[in-house]
């Protein structure tokens, strides 16, 4: 019996626990593995790891089998498959998924009707051959930076199960860095794809805003909400990222613009830009990790400039005011009916948020408008520029406070202090993690407006130089 | 002392229909609080009068 043809150079064993969403696709590509076995494979870790990472809210197994069963049939007909061919992916539960109830971390909304249609980056990203899995755990309607619900329980950190993995997105990292799915989706507001990326070890790409459709999610603040993935390379981040581009007009901040691709300038790396680091408010205000971390990062890309980027503390004042208001009133009808429903701690700030008047919110926009403008000046000097993700490592789960610099500083409003000035004006980032012993912490790579391929051409080139590696958890 | 906030908090609570729980008040309060300071950070810089807000950025 003649025997298999062998290369001399036996490939390594195909690793589908911690497989990018790019080598699971190149592999269902070549038939090495079939997308049957890759989301068989991925259902039984959630099994196994879930009931401890709290990372899912929703299973959706007969659904993703299903697709899979469609995308093998595909290949056995040699039918093309899409960049995504055959990766397993979830998403934060605030999108829309066809059959679900789009709770948003919520009690309340678990009693909306079935959603009909999936929300169109689901479909986007389908369209490219990935099977969704599963609805992610989240903080309640977004408003958090911590991944602590007190309906669904809390979104645990794989790298050390008694942390936070951060908010509001936390399942969508939990799912990603505990090896449950290589690619998932979450929604930054004030931070909260940047922020769970951080604690949890993760590349995390927030688009500017209006680049990708935010129809058919669940709002939270339609002046900073923005949509965008979480993946263990920076090369999944721009696979996932070009799948969904694209204008939609049922989203009335998504910008006609055409399709503009990143992944084939990936490998064109940092060479020739001019990286700086953000001054000023930005190393202020940070543990001995995150400066550690900036610093490891800033060498790496010889970004020896610092850049000021003016008024970041006032611009962190008005994103926060921003928030409030819009927040209330996406809610004001429900804090007027089920107050009592709501997680306190989101009730009281969304409260509060109601009684802002008008005219001090108004100012805030103008001052948006304004501060937009300077930092498009300073993008006339750098396109990019290095900002720590967050102060610290992820806290413990249920932590209020920390002290820093012998102040004790309260934990929740303070981890979102270098994320809140930049998505404010929808500068587009990507949060690259920097394997620190015990934990992982993330820094900002922050381009100009509609420059996402800047960001991940850094962050892909820190991720060659084995600078920036999303870390294994032991689970 | 009755904080000044107390008695906007149960007039805005009243003019937007919003049943407060006597218990939910001082977080309510507490956020309000750091909110207007948040407020008077941006009211403290000086625009000129033609700035105006720039809901959707196409640029």
């Amino acid at each position: 019996m003649p025997s298999p043809r062998r290369s001399s150079k036996p490939e390594a064993a195909f690793d589908s626990g911690w497989a990018t969403a790019g080598e699971i696709a190149r592999s269902v590509a070549k038939g090495r593995v079939s997308a049957m076995s890759v989301v068989e494979d991925a259902l039984a870790r959630i099994t196994a790891h879930d009931p401890v990472l709290n990372a899912f809210t929703d299973v959706l197994a007969d659904r993703a089998l299903r697709r899979a069963r469609t995308i093998d049939a595909a290949r056995a007909k040699r039918k093309t498959l899409g960049a995504l061919a055959g990766v397993p992916f979830a998403v934060k539960n605030l999108f829309d998924v066809k059959g679900l109830p789009t709770r948003a971390g919520s009690k309340i909304n678990r009693e909306l009707p079935p959603a009909v249609q999936d929300q169109p980056l689901i479909e986007r990203l389908e369209a490219a051959g990935a099977i969704l899995v599963g609805a992610l755990n989240m903080g309640e309607y977004a408003y958090d930076f911590t991944g602590e619900n007190a309906h669904d329980g809390n979104a645990h950190n794989p790298h050390d199960v008694n942390r936070m993995t951060g908010g509001s997105s936390g399942g969508s990292a939990g799912a990603v860095a505990g090896g449950l799915v290589p690619l998932s989706l979450g929604s930054d507001t004030n931070g909260s794809i940047r922020v769970p990326s951080s604690f949890c070890g993760l590349f995390g790409l927030k688009p500017t805003y209006g680049r990708l459709t935010r129809a058919r999610s669940f709002p939270f603040v339609a002046s900073l909400d923005h949509l965008g993935p979480l993946a263990r390379s920076a090369r999944d981040l721009a696979l996932a990222y070009d799948a969904m581009q694209g204008h939609d007009p049922g989203d009335p901040v998504c910008v006609n613009r055409p399709v503009e691709p990143t992944l084939a300038k990936l490998a064109r790396g940092s060479k020739g830009l001019r990286i700086a680091v953000a001054g000023g408010y930005f190393t202020k205000g940070a543990f001995p990790e995150a400066r550690a971390a900036m610093d490891r990062v800033a060498a790496a890309l010889k970004a020896n400039k610092e850049v000021e980027i003016p008024e970041a503390a006032r611009a962190r004042a008005a994103a926060s005011v921003i928030t409030s208001s819009e927040g209330a009133a996406v809610h004001l009808e429900r804090l007027r009916t089920r107050a009592a429903d709501f997680d306190p701690a989101t009730r009281d700030r969304l409260i509060a948020g109601a009684m802002i008047p008008a005219v001090l919110v108004n100012r805030a926009q103008k001052f948006r408008r304004w501060y937009r403008g300077e930092m498009l000046k300073v993008f006339d000097k750098v396109d990019a520029i290095l900002a720590p993700a967050t102060p610290c490592t992820a806290p413990l789960i249920g932590q209020k406070a920390f002290v820093l610099d012998r102040v004790e500083l309260p934990v929740r409003p303070n981890i979102g202090i270098y994320t809140q000035p930049i998505s404010f004006i929808g500068l587009p980032v990507v949060a690259v993690p920097v394997s620190l012993d015990p934990l992982p912490i993330g820094v900002q790579i922050i381009a100009a407006p509609w420059r996402e391929d800047i960001a991940l051409r850094i962050a892909y080139a820190l991720e060659q130089m084995g600078v920036c590696v999303a870390p294994r958890p032991k689970l | 002392m009755t904080d000044p906030l107390d008695s906007y908090i149960d007039a805005a609570a009243a003019a937007l229909a919003i049943p407060i729980r006597p218990e939910w008040k001082s977080e309510i309060r507490a956020n309000l609080a750091v909110t207007f300071k948040f407020a008077a950070l941006v009211g403290e810089k000086e625009l000129t009068e033609d700035a105006e807000p720039a809901p959707v950025f196409k640029t």
